[in-house]
């Protein structure tokens, strides 16, 4: 296994530096914006692939309700996580672009606010992960995600209710985009996702030999009740 | 069927005669939304013009913050004496214990809702402008959507470590499209500026959602182990 991991890391890292040179240097620069465009080849990957992360977490949630298997739990929690740092990537490139750009840092339009309740709603999840006694948190998480996913249509309806501002769905919108600014766009997000393929795929490793040192330690205290008392009696003198 | 409307009943006439002598929720609930109410006064110290734009989201804040000190109190007052793990090893549908936990909770915070609202009308001037025969049907949709999903997350989270900081952090995200949906029907009614006909289909739908939603997956929180 030890193997595995830079033969996939070197890929992901030589794609990620291809992305980079492409993003910063290849591209053309946008007519009215300027440099400040070049964020977009950050910000859109990292919520695509959020996005996806958090899918693949709702129906790995769905499959451990239906079998109660540990391996769907493990890959809701990383791809939670994981979703959760991209996420945070998009709702922290968004305001910088917006800035220069709507001359405003935030503003609570349809995919602006989408996001960042998708963002409350995946921190919630872990902090109930974080704090329930390790024997119910799957179940008590999994019901938690498919709570999100009902929420979402409903906060979608919410929100677009109001006018929204954000630009149009560069891709299946009505927006155009330059094929040469698509190319580069679809780079970055290849590179993206091997980059959080590659991430929760060593935190799924993690987790597995996480759980498997507790249950070591935890059998081995049960064999040996002595350590704790030397503990006692140490703080007591 | 009868079988759970009758542990239903059972269940929910033990919860009211439970509150009716203890008076512990709506009594905490009732200085909690007082607090709010007076605080908020303060801060703002709005013209009768201001109160009825921000009215609906301060009527709403404090009925949430309230009914979260009783959906806390629901559950906790099964773990003395062990009842929760006397009602999971009897054969009782599970739904039944939930549906009377919802029922009653929504009876709380309509009381206080009760109590509460006259005061906001003296405190902030209010008047509406709009059609006011629709303010009860958003008060009790949005009270419903509050009270369904935070009878679920409190029992999420008696399961969880400093259980009462837990059930917030699980309601308030999962709230956000009902509250928005209470706070601008409320708001456009007050205001008579906007018709509150999609707040309150929307409240509706919010409902019907998380109640079978609840109602599927409550079996599952209950016997977690």
């Amino acid at each position: 296994m030890k193997r595995v991991f830079p033969i996939l890391a070197v890929p992901t890292a030589a794609l990620l530096g291809y992305a980079l040179y492409e993003a910063l240097v290849a591209a053309p620069t946008e007519q009215t914006m300027g440099n400040v465009q070049r964020i977009f080849y950050y910000h859109v990957p990292s919520a695509w692939t959020a996005f996806i992360l958090f899918f693949v977490n709702f129906f790995a949630s769905i499959a451990y309700l239906i079998w109660r298997n540990t391996k769907a739990d493990i890959v809701a929690l990383v791809t939670a996580e994981v979703g959760v740092v991209f996420c945070s990537v998009v709702l922290v490139t968004g305001p910088i672009w917006a800035r220069p750009v709507w001359g405003i840092w935030w503003t609570w339009d349809l995919r602006l606010t989408l996001t960042l309740v998708l963002w409350l709603i995946y921190v919630s999840y872990l902090v109930l992960r974080k704090f329930s006694s390790s024997g119910q948190t799957p179940l008590l998480a999994a019901v938690l995600a498919v709570f999100g996913a009902l929420d979402v249509p409903l906060v979608y309806f919410s929100i677009w209710f109001f006018r929204t501002q954000h630009p149009q769905p560069v891709i299946g919108g009505g927006g155009s985009i330059d094929p040469r600014m698509l190319h580069v766009l679809l780079i970055n997000w290849l590179a993206f996702s091997c980059f959080a393929a590659l991430v929760c795929w060593s935190r799924y490793r993690l987790e597995i030999l996480r759980r498997e040192f507790d249950e070591t330690m935890a059998l081995e205290a049960l064999l040996e009740p002595r350590t704790s008392h030397t503990n006692s009696s140490r703080s007591a003198g | 069927m009868s079988t759970v409307a009758g542990l239903t009943r059972a269940t929910l006439s033990k919860d009211l005669r439970l509150e009716w002598r203890s008076k512990d929720a709506i009594n905490s609930m009732l200085f909690f939304s007082l607090l709010v109410v007076v605080i908020f006064s303060f801060s703002f110290d709005p013209t009768a013009e201001e109160s009825r734009h921000i009215a609906g989201g301060l009527v709403w804040v404090a009925f949430l913050f309230a009914a979260v000190v009783a959906l806390n109190q629901t559950w906790a007052r099964e773990l003395r004496n062990q009842v929760l793990d006397a009602y999971r090893v009897s054969p009782a549908p599970p739904n039944a214990l939930f549906l009377a936990k919802v029922i009653g909770n929504f009876i709380f915070v309509t009381v206080l809702q009760a109590l509460m609202t006259p005061l906001f009308i003296m405190f902030y001037n209010l008047r509406a402008l709009g059609p006011a025969y629709q303010l009860p049907i958003v008060a009790a949709l949005g009270t419903w959507a509050l009270v369904v999903n935070g009878t679920f997350f409190a029992a999420m989270s008696i399961r969880t470590r400093s259980r009462e900081i837990m059930l917030p952090l699980l309601l308030f995200p999962i709230s956000i499209p009902a509250l928005l949906a209470m706070v601008e029907a409320t708001s456009s009614i007050l205001t008579g500026d906007f018709s509150a006909k999609f707040w309150i289909v929307l409240l509706a739908a919010y409902d019907v959602v998380f109640t079978i939603a609840s109602l599927f997956l409550f079996g599952f929180v209950l016997q977690a182990e």
